[in-house]
């Protein structure tokens, strides 16, 4: 996507590997949709939390990846996915779709206001202020108690989409059955959406946004505009995701928005790689399995956790799919 | 008819004058160029009349707006399109890409979240005639930060070109470009600027042969004043405006 015509540029004598990061996607989506039949439940629902935090990572990566714009309080609109959810479901009202839907409006009535304010600051302002966002929403959803549940939250009972009957299934077997495969098909739908985004005018337009602000707007790009739609996508697929997330653990609670959430989120995308149109995927599905690992066996987890991402930083810039993808064809 | 104009403007940065009283007025068909020793306020003056630097006192007007409340996105709108002395690029868009994004703009279809770029004609075909125009053919899938100097300050110009606007002012656009390459370049600005309907050129330059081989009119400034304002035949004649402004580059 960096080229208009990838199919022109040379391979030559690396042929091979390029293809093999050519299609490592799919192989990757291709183990993601047989892991149920090969994993135990435990694993296959932590791949559904993966897919709900790689959603919400799609979007994230719109700003960072492609726009130049980090967001330190992205977990905010995981928690605005996941109480929507709980909202919902609490008022009796378990249609997924119904569900997702008010989701992406509540994100963007919630987004726009704090978009606006935001993208007029950059670097560690912009930061900085979604930072604040996040821990205002944070400090509501534990203070508010009567209408928050405070810091027990709120209970997600388990919705069922319009799309197929899961009325005969129990909790598990829905999440990893029909629900698992719903939430798959979301996450293809919704890459491939990211995809037609990053690779449309728009898309070449935040990138060079994050290229040379100043230069972009000599050439009739509309920074301030560009910006606020992708914070707009990008809290709409937070919210998405966070719908996705909460499902499983069946509870939405202020941690969802708290900094350490939203640090995590960046922590997912490094790991994975911000440079690479797949590395909010790989990066999500390795966080999430690392840690479960980690924790059955360490309770220095998070020490552990804190090494890894120094050595990543120091030798990986590009993530995991900078060793997977050499060549950058997935390049933001 | 006169398309920008500068009047009474001065800027100071603290208590230096770095222009002092100018007054201008570039009307259709001009190619002006700037001259000045170094520090005589070229660069200022060029970011004054495209909004960058908001002067501290008098008007800039294009085609009757103020440029003090246009922003950058607004002057390229109305048809305005600059360079910049300094290296100005996307580092890690491809030269492809870096003219793509201006002709976007040129066809008014930016930021159109869907539709697909790859197979736009529109945008490619200017891609390429602006590309081979500026000797780009062979390098439009290189990394713009992988680019020599002197093309990456001509991918600057190229790509303030792809906006096709009516005006474009150019500070400097041959530094760092061999001196066989630099008339290759004028020439080709000339014709670029024919071919895509241009009305007038500013351009600061050091080069006396491109400023006398090809302005239509000099503007020398010195101190932060207009020193003289005339053709080539007249500031030529002026032994004393060449002494000041060629004396000490
Ligand atoms: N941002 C600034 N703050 C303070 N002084 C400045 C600033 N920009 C320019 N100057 C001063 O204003 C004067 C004019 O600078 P300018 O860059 O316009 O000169 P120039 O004619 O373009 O020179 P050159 O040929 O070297 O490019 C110089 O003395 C410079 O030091
Ligand atoms: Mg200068």
């Amino acid at each position: 996507m960096t080229t208009a015509n990838p199919t022109t540029v040379r391979v030559d004598s690396t042929r091979s590997f390029v293809k093999l990061a050519y299609l490592a996607p799919v192989i990757g989506f291709i183990v993601i949709a047989a892991f149920p039949y090969a994993a135990g439940p435990h694993y296959t629902i932590l791949m559904f939390s993966a897919m709900g935090f790689a959603i919400a990572l799609l979007g994230l990566n719109l700003l960072l990846g492609y726009t130049g714009l980090l967001s330190l309080g992205h977990a905010m609109f995981l928690a605005i996915g996941a109480y929507t959810a709980a909202y919902l479901t609490s008022a009796k009202i378990m249609t997924l779709e119904l569900i997702l839907l008010t989701s992406v409006a509540v994100a963007i009535v919630v987004a726009l206001p704090i978009g606006l304010l935001c993208i007029r600051y950059v670097k560690i302002y912009f930061s900085m202020l979604t930072l604040a966002f996040s821990m205002l929403l944070y400090s509501f959803l534990f203070k508010f108690y009567l209408i928050t549940g405070g810091d027990e939250g709120i209970r997600i009972k388990l919705p069922s989409p319009l799309l197929f009957d899961m009325s005969n299934l129990g909790t598990l077997a829905a999440l990893t059955g029909p629900m698992y495969y719903y939430v798959f098909g979301m996450l293809i739908v919704l890459t491939f959406l990211m995809w037609r985004i990053t690779a449309s005018t728009f898309g070449l337009g935040l990138r060079a946004i994050r290229e040379n602000e100043q230069k972009a707007q000599y050439l009739g790009v509309n920074v301030q505009r560009y910006r606020l739609i992708g914070f707009v996508i990008a809290a709409v697929y937070g919210a998405l995701g966070g719908v996705i997330v909460g499902i499983p653990v069946g509870l939405a609670d202020p941690s969802l928005a708290y900094w350490v959430q939203s640090g995590n989120l960046i922590f997912m995308l490094l790991l994975g790689g911000y440079t690479s149109f797949f590395g909010p995927i790989l990066g999500s599905i390795v966080f999430i399995f690392f840690q479960d690992q980690l924790m059955s066996y360490t309770e220095y987890w998070r020490l552990t956790f804190g090494v890894l991402l120094a050595v990543i930083v120091i030798f990986f810039p590009n993530g995991l799919m900078g060793i997977i993808d050499p060549r950058r064809w997935w390049s933001t | 008819m006169t398309i920008l104009q500068a009047v009474g403007v001065r800027k100071f940065y603290g208590a230096f004058c770095a222009l002092d009283d100018v007054s201008l007025a570039i009307g259709e068909g001009e190619h002006v160029s700037i001259i000045g020793p170094n520090g005589a306020g070229k660069t200022t003056l060029v970011n004054v009349l495209t909004g960058l630097v908001p002067p501290s006192a008098g008007t800039v007007s294009f085609k009757g707006h103020d440029v003090g409340r246009l922003d950058p996105l607004r002057l390229s709108r109305l048809g305005m399109a600059r360079s910049f002395q300094l290296v100005n690029i996307f580092p890690q868009l491809s030269v492809r890409e870096t003219i793509a994004v201006a002709a976007i703009s040129h066809l008014g279809i930016g930021g159109r979240m869907f539709a697909g770029l790859r197979k736009n004609r529109a945008v490619w075909e200017i891609v390429e005639r602006v590309g081979s125009l500026f000797g780009f053919s062979g390098k439009l899938d290189q990394p713009a930060k992988s680019l020599s100097q002197g093309d990456k300050k001509l991918l600057d110009v190229a790509s303030a070109f792809a906006l096709k606007p009516e005006i474009i002012l150019l500070d400097e656009p041959t530094s760092g470009v061999s001196t066989t390459e630099k008339s290759t370049i004028m020439q080709v600005l000339v014709q670029a600027a024919k071919q895509t309907g241009i009305k007038a050129i500013i351009q600061v330059e050091h080069d006396m042969d491109i400023v006398f081989g090809y302005s239509s009119r000099i503007i020398a400034v010195h101190n932060g004043r207009i020193l003289a304002d005339g053709s080539p035949e007249a500031i030529r004649a002026q032994t004393d405006v060449m002494a000041t402004v060629v004396g000490r580059q």
